[in-house]
């Protein structure tokens, strides 16, 4: 597996931007087209926005991000030591109530499990460790 | 990112380019803000030129929503394309708003 970028930076919102752009170009490198890129993109600013937003409630504390590739997929590596949390564990929203019932929240989660092919998360060593991976076939396998 | 309105008959048409993340989309809160203190009820939204919406953008704009459905306002939707379609299709916002292929379609038909 080939590291094509390995960044840590303040979880802030200042450091989105930075963040985001870096997964972007590595995914362009990968060579997954406009759409894909911005589904990706669109992926891990879910997943940073809530590291940034919950994981340090207000310590300070870093995000790692680490784009990688091989010949099946391309795969990104979010890393931050805030409190525990598995957002393979949160529910879906109903995505069918009205505007009157619907939740405000909870829908950055489930854009990025609909939008990545594979989403991974483990704790280890005092740390939240997600992968997202998005295969280089364009269509997921039939189940 | 960028918004422009302007006022059709009783309609305020609020056109955005660029991106609608969770640093800018501060400025579409402050724009929508500003509609609806000065009164206006019905929105409608120019997407054409938005190349990229996430979480952030949704739950801005259910608020926004929420907002004008308790004064009995609504607010529409123009120009969804590509990535900014698929993430309206996903959330499951086409069965929650009305959405218009052209402005003009919108204006015409609401």
């Amino acid at each position: 597996m080939k590291v094509l970028t390995h960044i840590t930076l303040p979880a802030q919102l200042a450091s989105l931007e930075r963040l985001i752009g870096l997964v972007s170009s590595c995914a362009s490198h990968g060579g997954f087209n406009q759409t894909r890129v911005k589904e990706i993109e669109l992926a891990t600013e879910e997943a940073l926005v809530n590291i940034i937003k919950y994981a340090y409630q207000d310590k300070d504390g870093d995000i790692e991000v680490t784009c990688s590739l091989d010949k099946e997929g391309f795969t990104i590596t979010i890393v931050d030591s805030g409190i525990p949390f598995n957002v393979l564990s949160v529910g879906d929203p109903d995505i069918s109530a009205d505007v009157s019932e619907r939740n405000i929240g909870g829908l950055g989660i489930f854009l990025m499990k609909k939008l990545m092919d594979d989403i991974q998360y483990r704790r280890a060593g005092g740390k939240n460790i997600l992968t997202l991976i998005a295969w280089i076939k364009p269509e997921k396998p039939a189940l | 990112m960028e918004i422009n309105t302007k006022k059709v008959e009783n309609i305020a048409v609020a056109s955005v380019k660029g991106r609608m993340d969770a640093v800018t989309v501060q400025e579409f809160e402050k724009s929508v803000s500003e509609l609806l203190s000065g009164g206006e009820n019905i929105l409608l939204v120019n997407f054409s030129e938005l190349e990229y919406i996430s979480s952030a953008g949704l739950r801005s704009i259910l608020a926004t929503a929420k907002q004008l459905k308790a004064r009995n306002g609504e607010i529409m939707f123009t120009g969804l394309k590509n990535t900014v379609k698929e993430v309206f299709e996903i959330s499951g916002f086409y069965s929650i708003f009305k959405t218009f292929e052209t402005e003009e379609e919108a204006l015409t038909q609401r």
